[in-house]
């Protein structure tokens, strides 16, 4: 069993600390995984993208062409990665930046306003983690309790963070429902 | 044993530690800077030292001097750096110098890109400096391979008094992968009395590669030869995967060789008699490896991140008793294990007779 996941946004959405959530998950439980962040000339403000692989068995292609999900988090992460997951899975948008326009009917397509969402929550930082809210209860090797644990593990030195960033996935795990 | 999460670079920089090397000498360039990094942070608190130098050509012949004292030395850069590299290494190799290099390939030539490839095959395996040496050169596909494989090119150095090179990619070393944080295996104890490291109570040792007369020089290159011949004997590397019933076979290492796994495994779902060696040392080439399977076998196709380097050391293994063709992506690019699948059907037409493993 595996869980492909792309994620894409501006840099400085916490695109790869996204990924990090996932792939520290996946450790709690023994999973194999790879995390697999887009990296070069890259800076706050282009563009940003990482793939999470987690799996039960050995992972050998680290290419990921047929994701199991994506979370876009803006207009141009939209257009670049709607067509990089397969048929069937699912595609979680940010809809406060991006607009779906014509839509693949074969994959199930998530809107949320994260970017809203997070800013009631007060923080307009935590868009990322409202997005992995709506994706989080579609996936099939992570949960609300691997990614708890792997939150406290991400903010152990910023305690203070912790709590908002479980709310917002909450927040956007209701959403989901 | 401790499993962490690091990035591919940093692994490195943790096997070197916990191998017992105590000296990083290096010059920062992406996508290795992590490797000085991270042993910037971490290892002068295990009473190490890690010295950014003015630049390559500086940092390795630092390396040079530390290991003519017999201590654990380690560089790591990628591809224009190693370039810079190439005479120290050349003399390295000379005066036997156990030493283990990173090269975190870029893309080429010139100061080329930051992605995925393999284009310093031929500059790692050919000796890409002057004279007629040989490294051993290691080539991990993911990031426990890239702490093994680190951990072993220190003893692997110091067993035959070689520089040992670690030929990676930027995907693997930005990479990050759960790894075992195993215990340094009990190395051999190694012969150092040629090490230069005060001669008080003692006769002078010199190491040095100059050589104006023809007879010692050629008695010299007759010496060098004998220790490659053996390290060719004794320590070719690979993995076979799926090759024991194989009719076609890909020959692929580092990042495409872990790929063309699971092109196998989908070759074989549609019946098609499909293998993999995965070469681990690029130097010496398992010819091994390949060799005993050229007569079960009807095509080969190299996997490579450049424009066919290794495909000639395969041609050699297989005596070209086999079609062998090249399937290539470059300037960053990584193949998807469909299209690898997808060239050798249309190159070679199997006709998918085998048994469908679903």
């Amino acid at each position: 069993m595996m869980d492909k996941v792309i994620m894409a946004g501006f840099g400085g959405q916490g695109i790869m600390f996204l990924g990090k959530v996932l792939a520290y998950a996946g450790m709690t439980t023994d999973l194999e995984l790879c995390w697999i962040p887009s990296y070069g000339p890259e800076m706050r403000g282009g563009t940003a993208n990482c793939s999470v692989i987690l799996s039960d068995e050995e992972i050998h292609s680290p290419v990921v062409d047929h994701a199991d999900a994506a979370i876009v988090m803006n207009q141009p992460a939209y257009e670049r990665f709607k067509s990089k997951v397969k048929p069937g899975g699912v595609l979680v948008v940010n809809s406060s930046l991006a607009n779906v326009g014509d839509q693949r009917t074969d994959i199930i397509i998530i809107e949320i306003p994260a970017s809203a969402i997070a800013n009631k929550l007060g923080n307009a930082n935590i868009a990322n983690m409202v997005c992995l809210g709506a994706l989080l209860p579609s996936m099939k090797l992570v949960n609300w309790e691997t990614v708890e644990k792997s939150m406290e593990k991400l903010t152990i030195k910023r305690p203070q963070f912790l709590q908002g960033n479980l709310d917002a996935i909450k927040e956007g795990m209701e959403f989901a429902k | 044993m401790e499993k962490v999460l690091l990035k591919g670079n940093e692994i490195i920089g943790e096997a070197a530690i916990r191998s017992g090397c105590k000296l990083f000498f290096g010059y920062p360039i992406t996508p290795s800077t992590e490797v000085i990094e991270y042993l910037s942070a971490n290892l002068p608190s295990q009473g190490g030292t890690v010295l950014q130098a003015e630049d390559e050509i500086g940092a390795i012949n630092m390396c040079y001097g530390a290991a003519c004292t017999g201590n654990r030395v380690l560089t790591a850069s990628s591809s224009p750096g190693i370039s810079l590299k190439q005479e120290g290494i050349s003399y390295a190799a000379a005066v036997e110098l156990p030493m283990v290099l990173v090269n975190v390939n870029r893309c080429g030539p010139g100061l080329g890109g930051l992605g995925p490839a393999q284009s310093d095959y031929f500059q790692s395996t050919k000796g890409g400096g002057h004279g007629d040496y040989r490294l051993i050169v290691l080539a991990p596909s993911k990031a426990q391979e890239l702490y093994d494989y680190t951990m072993e090119a220190f003893d692997l150095a110091d067993r035959y008094r070689n520089p040992v090179m670690v030929h990676t990619d930027g995907f693997l070393g930005q990479t990050m992968e759960p790894v075992v944080l195993k215990d340094r295996p009990e190395a051999p104890e190694v012969d150092q009395s040629w090490v230069v490291n005060g001669c008080k109570g003692r006769e002078k040792r010199i190491l040095a590669s100059y050589s104006l007369t023809n007879e010692v020089g050629e008695e010299n290159n007759l010496h060098w030869e004998k220790k490659y011949k053996e390290i060719e004997e004794k320590e070719q590397r690979w993995e076979s995967f799926h090759t024991e019933d194989a009719e076609y076979l890909l020959v692929s290492f580092g990042t495409t060789g872990r790929i063309c796994k699971s092109t196998v495994l989908n070759a074989r779902k549609k019946g098609i008699k499909l293998g993999l060696i995965r070469p681990i040392t690029l130097w010496p080439f398992p010819v091994k490896g390949i060799r005993p399977l050229v007569d079960q076998l009807k095509g080969i196709v190299t996997v490579e991140l450049n424009t066919g380097q290794m495909i000639e050391d395969v041609k050699l293994a297989a005596e070209c008793k086999v079609p062998i063709h090249l399937y290539r992506r470059q300037g960053g690019m990584l193949p998807t294990e469909d299209e690898i699948l997808a060239y050798l059907e249309d190159i070679f037409q199997p006709d998918g007779s085998g048994e469908v493993h679903e």
